[in-house]
């Protein structure tokens, strides 16, 4: 539809203020999943104040940015998580947070029910302990089920269990839905992207090409599952998925990091994708002014994409994917539908794709226990 | 609560739980108890959903502020609207 198209024109041509921000509160996490976007573990010294933080939603509040997706590292172990989340949700700056679980008992699941605009998202990576531990760590999958038995006893209406979409979970996808249904919790499926530590994972675990075709299949008969327009690349296979489908970074979305640094999304936390940092003006300065966003903003070069039928469809897949595995920003998805990025992948060099120029994993021996408290 | 269905004769105005954001295509309306997102896709709709609330009727805020030549659409618009719940009988 024209005005649709048109419509998608003028997001990529960016808005006043994002419709929502990833917002990184600490890299600190007590777990250490194999595929964490953010490369967290230790707390940076330089992260934000209480202070900062609230004077950086005061700001977020006045551009009417209508909501933020908290997360990290593992939010709730900041001290002032609460002052910071309730903080938000009064100057009207809803919160969605995303937790591992493992600090959300029976107390906080009262408190965080009591609270009107906040959306909770608890992370398991599979339906079972032994597929979803394979990812996050042994006892990972038990804490997260304790954190939703909290949440349904305070009478949380409707939280998220939060799935990562692999070749193992991908199989599991009725009973995640059926887990989901027994909590009265809505399931939200993300992409696997080769961001952060995933990048040493993605080639063994990302969903094959029949994989793909399945899971958009579902999908579409799932209108009720949410994506957060997590699998626009796959809009070619049919039917487009709910969601803007175009990739946001930087126009629509960016991710403000525990020290304040923005990134253009939350998947491409790389120096090539700073655009500034908060501390020394705020916000709004890098939101409309960054050099950066203006050249994610200008209009689009479909590059390699140009002749295939279906640009329209997925306007050429995610940044992120395409800048972790070693493609330009011209070329297909690596995991189009059509294969043509598996065949441009072909052509690149493992060994030369970009490494996370941002870590903070913490020194684990391979096997040690993960420390849950 | 469903939504009221959408009668121009009833007093409508935007809904306190919506925040509306100006934006180059028209505006964003984002309403914080539903979480619906809505792309308010020209200037004048922008400017007739703010000032709804002034008008006894929403049939007298129509016939004051929209052409007679362009009202249906905008009834189907603001009927739109109305569904998402983003302006609600006061």
């Amino acid at each position: 539809m024209s005005t649709e198209a048109g419509l998608r024109d003028r997001l990529e041509g960016g808005l006043n203020a994002p419709i929502c921000l990833t917002w990184e509160l600490t890299y600190a996490c007590n777990l250490a999943c194999a595929h964490c976007l953010s490369s967290s573990g230790r707390r940076d010294p330089a992260e934000l104040t209480t202070a900062e933080a609230k004077a950086l939603v005061d700001e977020l509040a006045a551009m009417k940015v209508f909501y933020v997706n908290v997360g990290g590292g593992e939010p709730m172990i900041r001290r002032d998580f609460f002052d910071i989340v309730e903080h938000a949700v009064e100057r009207r700056v809803g919160v969605k947070f995303s937790t591992n679980g493992t600090r959300l008992d029976a107390a906080a699941a009262r408190r965080l029910a009591a609270m009107d605009y906040l959306d909770v998202q608890v992370s398991i990576d599979g339906a079972d302990a032994a597929t979803s531990d394979a990812l996050r760590g042994a006892g990972s999958y038990a804490a997260a089920r304790r954190a939703m038995d909290h949440l349904a006893e305070a009478g949380f209406a409707g939280f998220k269990v939060s799935v990562v979409v692999t070749r193992d979970s991908v199989e599991q996808l009725d009973a995640l839905e059926a887990l989901a249904a027994s909590y009265d919790a809505e399931l939200r499926l993300a992409r696997l992207r080769p961001s952060g530590r995933g990048v040493e994972v993605w080639d063994a675990l990302r969903p094959t090409a029949d994989q793909n075709r399945r899971l958009h299949a579902w999908l579409v008969e799932r209108p009720h599952v949410l994506t957060g327009d997590s699998f626009f690349h796959l809009s070619p296979l049919g039917a487009p998925l709910e969601g803007l489908n175009l990739c946001g970074a930087g126009r629509v979305v960016c991710l403000i990091d525990p020290v304040g640094d923005v990134f253009a999304c939350p998947f491409v936390i790389h120096d090539r994708f700073r655009a500034g940092n908060v501390r020394p003006g705020g916000f709004a300065p890098v939101w409309r002014e960054s050099a950066l966003f203006a050249e994610l903003r200008a209009p689009g070069n479909p590059g390699a994409c140009a002749s295939c039928g279906s640009y329209d469809a997925c306007r050429g897949g995610c940044l992120a994917a395409k800048f972790f595995t070693g493609l330009e920003a011209s070329d297909p998805d690596p995991e189009c539908v059509f294969g043509h990025g598996e065949r441009r992948l072909a052509t690149t060099r493992v060994e030369l794709r970009p490494r996370p120029s941002i870590d903070h994993s913490r020194v684990v021996a391979l096997g040690a226990p993960v420390r849950l408290r | 609560m469903a939504a009221d269905p959408f009668d121009p004769a009833r007093p409508w105005r935007l809904s306190p739980e919506v925040s509306l954001r100006d934006e180059p295509f028209g505006a964003l309306a984002y309403h914080h108890g539903n979480r619906r997102l809505v792309f308010v896709k020209s200037a004048a709709l922008v400017d007739l959903v703010r000032r709804l609330g002034e008008f006894a009727t929403a049939a007298d805020a129509l016939g004051e502020l929209v052409e007679a030549g362009q009202r249906d659409r905008y009834v189907a618009a603001l009927a739109r609207l109305a569904a998402g719940e983003l302006i609600g009988v006061d």
